[in-house]
């Protein structure tokens, strides 16, 4: 925080007129990023209220006239949108659930019991991140397929109920930041495992399963290759799939309705970032510094 | 990690004990484990070695999949699409996160409001951000041609003209640096303050301290963004899928060995060209991590670790 007072001593004439211009160069610089940040949802928003015919027209119209709400009821009628976010839900839900319970098991064994070899183990767990998705997704496709759950929201949410070494990795580290002290009389007493994991450590690492369940709600809604590859009937899409869809069969004459859509599909997104913003940003912080 | 929980020792029942909870409570990744990962890194690799239409067995093939790979002009198109988009996309994006996290960490009023809209397209979900920008990158009536216009300049064609194509997707990439932001931000203000006093005091210019002390300071953070920034960036799909309606075009342009992976497999039904292509993509992977590791271990400090 102590960027500002970037001047010299050795030049203390001009130190006042310098602070002010860094001053006024920062927020100017500021100000521009946040243009090009907003721009497009601004644009997003924009289009999704305009007329059919406003829509090519250069140069282009930020204020819609009239604004066209009902845009957002044919996005409903037309694309079938109802359908799509109701599938999107079907398979976030249970897949948050799953990272959380999964992911949160996992870490503690890795964290908290000192068995032989864990730290091999666990040094396995950090080589599969890099393992990208791309090399595996032939052979799951073909076990899905064997297994007859093509088609089916099974391929997206069943293996989320099996961990993922990014999560694993967060919250063992938040797990092993825990003292000892808190489970030493516990274990003492000849507490279970089980027992000190249910009632010490999960009311405890709350803050960081919120993380996981946060990012798992993000992967998920906006996950679109996942759909793509599993699912083939259109009434099972879920909203990234669906949108894309949508954009690709009706096109150009009807983007206002499709960017309607749009809205909707990244509201729910909005709506979580506002209400857990802290959980959020300290999340990622977490994921940035412990790497 | 101290050293001696992780050297084998079953002499006491404790320990054995131990063994067996610790293995219960992680049963569920060892399971994930096998089926989801060894088991399918394994198979792509034997098809990889095969000729594989879907719908009959695989049956061996050698090499040939690989040595075809490097006789196909598009796949030769695609290594050079993703290249061109990860060394553009990744330095610029280092860039502007570092830049954008600087800014914010200069005693700024309003931080969490900046913070919010510089974050919030990085969870915007990335068919909703490729349909907007489709729209904006429109080169008749498109926004980025009208704004550029502000500025004497003709924009190209974008999406339309392979010459721009990847440049609008590189572009396009920068929108979404938020995630990057703040975790740069989060590390700058790791970065102790006593130093950058201690050389104020001692006349170093603003340029200085962020070459000397900051830049070396955030050095760990940065090489993990670059890294995760890499692999991303060769798995570039979403983006290219929504806005070219899964073509790759115009002429190949902007097809991603993403893109062909999956035009192999599910257009084309060849799984074991595709799993061939698939692992040249992971051996670039990792071919780059390790050289990135290597290069980066001269420049990067570790504090006290």
């Amino acid at each position: 925080m102590t960027t500002s007072a970037s001047t010299p001593p050795s030049a203390p004439r001009a130190a006042g007129h310098l602070r002010w211009s860094v001053g006024i160069g920062k927020y100017l610089a500021l100000a521009l990023f946040s243009l090009f940040f907003l721009i497009p949802l601004v644009w997003m928003i924009s289009t999704s209220l305009k007329n059919a015919e406003e829509l090519p027209l250069y140069p282009p119209i930020w204020i819609p006239d009239p604004i066209r709400w009902d845009n957002y009821v044919t996005a409903f009628r037309e694309g079938s949108l109802g359908g799509y976010l109701w599938n999107t839900v079907v398979v976030t839900v249970p897949s948050v659930i799953g990272a959380v319970l999964s992911n949160a098991v996992i870490a503690y064994g890795f964290a908290r019991i000192q068995w032989p070899g864990r730290d091999y183990v666990f040094a396995v767990v950090l080589a599969t991140m890099i393992l990208p998705d791309f090399v595996t997704f032939i052979p799951l496709y073909l076990i899905f397929r064997d297994l007859g759950w093509l088609n089916t929201y099974a391929p997206l949410i069943l293996p989320i109920f099996l961990g993922s070494p990014f999560f694993i990795f967060l919250l063992r580290q938040f797990l092993m930041g825990l003292p000892a002290e808190l489970t030493d009389a516990a274990h003492v007493d000849g507490a279970s495992e089980i027992l000190i994991f249910l009632r010490i450590i999960i009311p405890l690492a709350t803050p960081a399963l919120a993380v996981v369940a946060l990012f798992q709600f993000i992967g998920s809604w906006n996950d679109y290759f996942g759909p793509l590859i599993y699912l083939s009937d259109n009434e099972k899409y879920t909203i990234s799939l669906g949108i894309a869809n949508m954009e690709s069969a009706y096109g150009f004459s009807n983007f206002a309705w499709i960017m309607a859509a749009t809205c909707i599909s990244i509201l729910p997104i909005i709506l979580l970032f506002f209400f857990a913003q802290r959980t959020f940003i300290e999340g990622i912080a977490l994921t940035g510094l412990k790497g | 990690m101290s050293a001696q929980t992780s050297t084998f020792r079953f002499s006491s029942p404790r320990d054995r004990r131990r063994l067996i909870s610790g293995l219960l409570f992680i049963s569920p990744w060892i399971l994930g484990f096998l089926v989801f990962r060894v088991y399918p890194f394994l198979a792509s690799l034997y098809y990889s070695f095969t000729f594989y239409p879907v719908l009959r067995s695989p049956r061996w093939l050698g090499l040939d999949n690989y040595i075809n790979l490097f006789d196909d002009p598009r796949f030769l198109t695609s290594l050079w699409n993703s290249s061109y988009y990860a060394l553009g996309a990744v330095p610029l994006g280092t860039l502007f996160g570092i830049l954008l996290a600087m800014l914010l960490n200069m005693r700024v009023r309003g931080l969490s409001t900046f913070r919010t809209i510089f974050f919030l397209p990085s969870i915007t979900p990335t068919v909703a951000a490729a349909i907007v920008w489709l729209w904006m990158f429109n080169p008749r009536s498109g926004v980025v041609n009208y704004l550029l216009s502000f500025a004497g300049i003709q924009g190209p064609a974008w999406l339309g003209d392979p010459q721009w194509a990847k440049a609008a997707l590189i572009l396009m990439s920068v929108w979404s640096v938020g995630n990057a932001v703040v975790i740069y931000l989060a590390a700058l203000q790791d970065v102790p303050r006593e130093l950058l006093e201690a050389s104020s005091l001692d006349g170093a210019s603003a340029l200085r301290k962020i070459w000397h002390i900051t830049l070396p300071m955030i050095s760990p953070v940065i090489l993990f963004n670059v890294i995760v920034g890499l692999i991303a960036a060769f798995q570039l799909f979403t983006q290219v899928h929504v806005m070219t309606d899964g073509r790759g075009s115009p002429a190949d342009s902007t097809l991603m060995m993403s893109i062909y992976l999956y035009q192999s497999a599910f257009e084309f039904f060849k799984m074991g060209y595709a799993s061939a292509l698939a692992w040249i993509l992971f051996l670039i992977i990792v071919i780059f991590t390790m050289v990135l590791f290597r290069v980066s271990g001269r420049y990067v400090y570790y504090g006290g670790r």
